[in-house]
């Protein structure tokens, strides 16, 4: 069965905001790397999750999937989940799967950091 | 019915070939016969986060072992997706038409469906096909159709088996649709992706318990998209229907 190929380092970079890095495959196999990311992420203070999608190199619809849930979840705690870094491949991906419509995407993570 | 995947190259992600390259209107350049293009051309594609019901995620679940002995040829999860994506509608329950192209799934294809609904009612709709890979594929649903999301199908092999997957992610797409799911209709859901994983099991000469798994995401009702109703495709289709002796008349006064 193929392992998740994928690493995520959480900063947080205020007591109101965390990044977390992906580098590697979000697929299905990467739930349990994202949720426990997530929850490095998450303190009682936290507002914003801000995604860094630069050293993201495969996704496919599970993934995809796995960002639905999280956003989910992310809003239940009264949080807001932000993404940046994504190629002009994964911004199309993003919209047709009207994950755009969810998540403010920015250029960059000062972009991203302004907003939040 | 189609739009090419893009070409793939050195700069372009490994996954760049398996995506639609589409836009999320959906556009249908070919008819086949028998299916009605109702609901589909021009509508966009809708994503769980789109809907306006609950957000369910159900699992589907059969293991076939790879390899069931003498007489019986041994299984790879690669087959069993090409196989699945050649031969997709012959899984379903009868009743229901899936009118896909003749090449089988591929990125950025439109389908057309003629669903069987509770009462008689039958539901013209259609799917985009997201993702395709070797190992999986994704269907999404326009506006209209019952539910807003996807469906992902996939084969994995995990030990001496092939654990062969319906993953479907969705929420009911407006409030009419959220209440036939309730009375009913995730029942006749259920009842669907079981009997497409027994019969896939069966044109491998197989057989296993289907599994299923459901969890309920979200379970707040998004008012917001109360309006989607407006494109309910059940409603559109009855209305078709009916109205059917008038441009047959029309038709020939013309």
């Amino acid at each position: 069965m193929p392992q998740a190929n994928v690493m995520m380092n959480v900063r947080r970079v205020n007591p109101t905001t965390s990044i977390i890095d992906i580098h590697g495959d979000v697929s299905a196999f990467a739930e349990n790397v994202l949720m426990e990311a997530y929850a490095e992420a998450n303190t009682p203070t936290t507002r914003t999750i801000i995604l860094n999608f630069a050293g993201l190199e495969y996704m496919n619809s599970s993934g995809i999937g796995l960002l639905v849930t999280l956003l989910i979840r992310i809003n239940r705690q009264k949080q807001r989940m932000y993404a940046f870094g994504l190629s002009e491949h994964y911004r199309h991906i993003f919209e047709l799967t009207r994950l755009s419509d969810a998540i403010k995407i920015y250029e960059n993570e000062s972009a991203a950091l302004s907003a939040a | 019915m189609s739009t090419s995947p893009p070409p793939t190259n050195e700069e372009q992600p490994r996954d760049a070939a398996y995506w639609s390259s589409s836009g999320s209107s959906l556009k249908v350049t070919n008819i086949p016969s028998g299916a009605l293009n109702l609901n589909v051309d021009g509508r966009q594609v809708v994503g769980p986060l789109q809907g306006f019901g609950q957000m369910w995620q159900k699992i589907y679940r059969i293991r076939l072992k790879a390899d069931e002995g003498e007489g019986v040829p041994p299984l790879t999860a690669k087959e069993i997706i090409k196989t699945w994506k050649v031969n997709f509608p012959q899984f379903w329950p009868t009743g229901n038409r899936f009118y896909g192209p003749l090449t089988g799934i591929a990125p950025g294809e439109v389908a057309l469906l003629s669903l069987s609904m509770p009462g008689g009612i039958r539901l013209s709709t259609g799917v985009l096909v997201l993702y395709a890979d070797e190992e999986s594929f994704t269907l999404m649903t326009p506006q209209g159709h019952v539910f807003a999301g996807w469906i992902t199908f996939s084969a994995n092999e995990v030990d001496d088996y092939i654990v062969v997957e319906a993953q479907v992610l969705m929420r009911a797409n407006d409030p009419i649709y959220e209440i036939g799911l309730r009375f009913g209709g995730h029942k006749q859901e259920n009842v669907f992706w079981q009997h497409t994983l027994k019969s896939l099991a069966a044109f491998f000469q197989r057989d296993a318990p289907v599994e299923m798994q459901v969890t309920c995401i979200d379970p707040r009702l998004q008012w917001s998209q109360s309006k989607n109703i407006w494109h309910n495709a059940a409603m559109r289709t009855v209305m078709y229907t009916m109205t059917a002796p008038t441009r047959w008349i029309r038709g020939k006064k013309s």
